[in-house]
């Protein structure tokens, strides 16, 4: 069978910086690839239910407010407990190397910095999406 | 140059047209003459600040250039320092009568962290504080609201209450030292903060002075720290340049910024454009509550950015004078010389910074910051090398600050006035920014039915016309970059592979949360709650009247109620902003 | 597979079968297809209308209206795809997030690329999916331009059509068969001054039409200030009521199966018909500079004559 990726980019927490998430946004869709954009100040809370809801293949956060140690493990959580096992969560933002790698530990998936070619991105999504997913991506 | 319509080989048959043209040159450089006469009479007039004028081979430096004959609409188009449309500068001496203030912007953690910091700063040469708020701050949230949890001193200083202002101002005198609040929402409260702690003090309001930034036109368009809905947010703008019209008159009300505008990912002529619209629509605004455009006027401040385009910066400053000047005296009919005089604060481009070798961000702010002096600013923040890595560390800001003081002392360009007035390259540039910023005026007055800037601004926000063209800019840039038509050094060409960032990284533990909840929990209990309420009902009142409601709000800041009780009571009465998204 | 309305709801499940169905897959077909005789509980509602006229706030303001009465709403809101990359921004959740994480109401975003089908069928077909999943009201949310959409509005009980006061004329502005297909005309924003010249105009314009029994009301709101929701609540009642009342309900719906079989068939028919042998034959003939009368007739009898035969083979 074949399918679009459908990525869902939420701001989670009060930051209202959204460049990067609308230019990746932009970049995804033009990418082929479905994207659910919920809009600034979200909860973990909504982000899940939203993810749930809309069957995404990925949840991606950008986060530039420091808050990412809180907001990411939140996320996560509540993905693991309503059943989103198969489900990648990855994003951007500022968050120093260390916090990243801390991250990674607790499943989340790669996290992309200030700089980052958006194509790079992209292709680490469908790389993941091709090993995860059954279906053919078109 | 483009404008030569005389043929030099049939020069004994002028026609008329030529002929009145020559005339009028003449009496251009009759004007001209007299122009120069006053600027020079003003430069007599000014305080120096005592400089040393020479250069580093000890040769006199020229206080201005000057052409040897004007070329055509000099007068017009860039005229002398200190002279309407105020091209080359708000004063006829500019740097040498006194150095743009140096204001790093700064905050983190707890109100008494950062209070450490504020003296130290002041120890180093610093002239002017900064206060930088954390998100939630920013939000009209408190440290102990649940949407705060792990924002609290991330991004800035917490404060939720006179009582953390009163601590974060503690020993500094604010009838002395100007200070900046970097606060768009809820700024009303935090300046009651600010001014009920002062005044604790003994310090009257009306010796105050420093600068709000209490643009929330520019949230809507860009940073998105917005709360109310649109009108209800600009009537709370109007309500404080009223008061500081009335009873602060050391106080720039606002500060009309591009800087979020252009970190957004907007063009040049979009931050310039918008900007100065915002401004506008501000000032048709405050015209529509019966005050008078040169009563408030001369405190209105604005606030850009200088990107890394070094020449584009620098026509962007010099136009943005020009535009302003013209559309303040020939549009709104101000009578005062300063009420048409753009004055600017500038900081360098936070979104030009890598987090790839970072050390490569001191020069790049070095050049923008040396833009934005040859641009003519009034005061200036310099980003810190490790901004796009975490909260700049004590290091990294002393070297931005040295940057600043080495422009200022060493390289010499403080001592003229306007370098680049003349250069052919520069004056073209400026003209045809300012062409590009008239075209957006058209286009934002168009979709408010050509009633003026603020409809026009106003359903420029809720069609999201604005936020269209500033995501479009961005992701255009972005493409740039991806496909490597644009070079960022060590981003996307001179990367190294290897690269280990040995950066020390400041950070903020959740101790500060911690705290501050305890400090609110103790004042939550220990204050009169009873006129809390009384206060309370009284805001609730003024909004629902539509009064002024700085008077209420700073009977709540005495009465120490905090920030986000305050924005509930008004959020109860004006509801709260939801942006559709538009790429 | 078949379904039964005891097992509680599984939202995981319901959001994997939605996808499953937008890319045709042939189980959740057949299940719809096996419960045909429990479909047509909920009432499907389709609100459609011009870019930036406020579908999303006023979306979201019915279905919190809706929940307040305790129903289960379901909502389909579909954005246009991308037509160079085939992918598609969807950002109608933005204003319907105020919804919270009620479990009470399934929100789906869809792109309104050709799925399997088209797109009227298979925003038929999730709202059949809803219906068979219990949720009360559905809402159809589409940007009224171009003729999916319009179709789209057509898979509803009762079609909204939400238009906003411009300083323009407001009837130029609406998009051809916008005018038509209107059970309801919301005139939203009705804060701006253009507001009653252009709530005037409407009505002229629809006093100027026959519309048989039932004559479209004009509601006027203010959707992000919930203003007006109540009334429009209240004629979306009315109209459904109406709608039973007079038989028309049923009608409609049969109107509607009739659309889609005849859009089944003819896809199925046109699946068979050009299969890679004729399509091969067909080139050929072309390039054999062959008259197209007898071309069309050649390929024409090759297709009935398969009927007779019953060996033609789905050979693409």
């Amino acid at each position: 069978m074949e399918r679009k990726i459908r990525i869902l980019i939420a701001k989670p927490g009060l930051d209202g910086h959204d460049r990067g998430a609308k230019v990746m946004a932009a970049a995804c869709r033009d990418a082929g690839m479905e994207v659910i954009y919920t809009g600034l100040r979200q909860t973990p809370e909504m982000i899940v239910n939203a993810a749930i809801q809309e069957d995404v293949d990925i949840v991606a956060l950008s986060i530039l407010s420091g808050a990412h140690m809180t907001l990411f493990p939140a996320v996560l959580k509540l993905m693991k407990e309503k059943g989103l096992n198969d489900v990648l969560l990855t994003g951007g933002g500022i968050i120093p190397e260390e916090d990243m790698k801390a991250l990674e530990a607790l499943g989340v998936g790669k996290l992309f910095g200030p700089g980052t070619n958006t194509q790079e991105a992209i292709e680490y999504m469908k790389n993941w999406v091709s090993k995860h997913r059954t279906y053919k991506v078109v | 140059m483009s404008e030569m319509k005389v043929n030099p080989i049939d020069s004994s048959a002028v026609p008329q047209s030529i002929r009145d043209e020559d005339q009028n040159h003449l009496h251009e450089i009759e004007k001209y003459q007299k122009a120069k006469q006053k600027w020079e009479d003003d430069l007599k007039k000014s305080k120096d600040r005592g400089g040393y004028y020479y250069s580093v081979s000890s040769s006199p430096i020229d206080i201005l250039g000057l052409p040897e004959t004007p070329p055509k609409h000099f007068l017009e188009k860039i005229g002398f320092p200190g002279q309407y449309p105020y091209t080359r500068g708000i004063h006829p001496n500019m740097y040498r009568g006194k150095l743009w203030t140096m204001r790093q912007f700064s905050g983190f953690g707890t109100p008494e962290e950062t209070n450490e910091r504020y003296h130290y700063l002041l120890q180093n040469g610093q002239t002017g504080l900064s206060v930088a708020f954390d998100l939630p701050t920013l939000m009209g949230r408190d440290s102990d609201d649940p949407w705060s949890t792990g924002e609290v001193g991330k991004c800035g200083v917490a404060v939720s209450s006179l009582r953390d202002m009163e601590v974060l101002m503690h020993g500094i005198d604010q009838g002395n030292v100007t200070t900046s609040m970097t606060i768009n929402s809820p700024s009303f409260i935090l300046w009651a903060f600010y001014i009920a702690a002062g005044e604790k003090k003994g310090t009257h309001r009306s010796q105050m002075g420093g600068t709000l930034q209490n643009d929330i036109l520019k949230e809507f368009i860009a940073q998105k720290e917005f709360i109310f809905p649109v009108r209800p947010s600009i009537k709370l703008v109007v309500d404080t340049i009223e008061f500081a019209t009335k009873e602060m008159p050391k106080w720039n009300s606002i500060s009309i910024s591009g800087y979020h505008i252009r970190e957004a990912g907007s063009t040049a002529a979009q931050e310039l454009a918008f900007t100065l619209a915002d401004g506008f629509a501000y000032i048709e605004a405050a015209l529509d509550r019966g005050l008078d455009i040169d009563d408030f006027a001369p405190r209105l401040s604005h606030f850009f950015n200088s990107h890394i385009d070094f020449f584009e910066e620098i026509a962007k400053f010099r136009a943005a004078r020009r535009i302003y000047a013209r559309i303040m005296r020939e549009e709104y009919h101000a009578k005062k010389e300063r009420s048409w005089m753009l004055r600017f604060h500038t900081q360098t481009a936070g979104c030009s910074l890598t987090a790839q070798q970072p050390e490569n961000n001191i020069v790049r702010t070095a050049f923008e910051a040396l833009a934005a002096v040859l641009g003519g600013t009034q005061s200036l923040h310099t980003n810190s090398m490790d901004e796009t890595l975490a909260l700049p560390s004590e290091k990294a800001v002393t070297i931005a600050l040295r940057t600043q003081q080495i422009i200022a002392h060493e390289i010499g360009v403080a001592h003229t006035i306007d370098p680049l007035g003349g250069s052919w390259y520069v004056e073209q540039l400026t003209d045809k920014i300012e062409a590009e910023a008239y075209e957006y005026f058209r286009k934002i007055k168009e979709l408010g039915g050509n009633r003026g800037f603020l409809p026009g601004v106003i359903a420029g926000i809720e069609s999201g016309f604005f936020q269209r063209e500033i995501a479009q800019a961005a992701y255009l840039h972005q493409q740039e970059l991806d496909r490597k038509d644009r070079i960022i050094v060590g981003v996307n060409d001179y990367v190294d592979p290897d690269e280990k960032i040995d950066i020390p990284i400041l950070k903020i533990t959740e101790e500060a949360e911690l705290r501050q909840k305890e400090i609110l929990k103790k004042l939550r209990s220990e204050r009169d709650n009873r006129k809390v309420e009384q206060c309370l009902a009284q805001l609730k009142e003024s909004c629902e009247n539509n009064t002024n409601v700085m008077y209420p709000v700073l009977e709540c800041a005495h009465a120490m109620v905090t920030l986000g009780e305050m924005m509930n009571v008004m959020k109860s009465v004006y509801g709260e902003y939801i942006e559709d998204s538009v790429f | 597979m078949s379904f039964t309305s005891n097992v509680p709801f599984d939202v995981l499940q319901f959001a994997k079968t939605l996808t499953k169905l937008e890319y045709g897959d042939p189980t959740v077909l057949d299940m719809i297809n096996q419960n045909y005789q429990n479909l047509g509980r909920a009432y499907r509602i389709g609100v459609t209308g011009p870019p930036g006229a406020g579908k999303s706030s006023l979306v979201t303001m019915m279905a919190k209206h809706y929940r307040e009465e305790g129903v289960r709403v379901g909502i389909i809101a579909v954005d246009p795809s991308s037509p160079f990359s085939g992918g598609a921004l969807l950002g109608d959740r933005i204003r319907m997030q105020q919804l919270g994480a009620d479990e009470n109401i399934f929100i789906r975003s869809m792109a309104s690329r050709g799925a399997m089908g088209g797109l009227a069928e298979y925003a038929d077909a999730a709202a059949d999916l809803f219906d068979l999943y219990g949720f009360d009201v559905i809402l159809l949310e589409t940007v009224g331009v171009g003729q999916s959409e319009l179709e789209i509005a057509q898979c509803a009980d009762t079609t909204v059509v939400v238009i906003v006061p411009q300083s323009g004329d407001v009837i130029q502005g609406m998009k051809a068969g916008l005018m038509e297909i209107g059970d309801l005309f919301v005139m939203n924003k009705s804060d701006d001054p253009f507001s009653e010249k252009a709530t005037q105009q409407l009505k002229s314009a629809i006093h100027l039409k026959e519309w048989g029994e039932w004559t479209p009301p004009i509601i006027n709101t203010v959707a992000t200030e919930n203003r007006g929701i109540d009334r429009l609540i209240h004629q979306l009642n009315a109209h459904h009521s109406f709608l039973i009342q007079t038989g028309a309900l049923e009608q409609r719906r049969q109107q509607r199966l009739v659309r889609r079989i005849k859009q089944m068939v003819t896809e199925k028919v046109e699946r068979e018909l050009w299969n890679k042998t004729r399509e091969i034959k067909l080139l050929q003939a072309i390039q054999e500079r062959r008259q197209p009368q007898h071309i069309l007739e050649e390929i024409y009898q090759d297709f009935r004559g398969s009927f007779y035969v019953g060996n033609e083979s789905e050979s693409n």
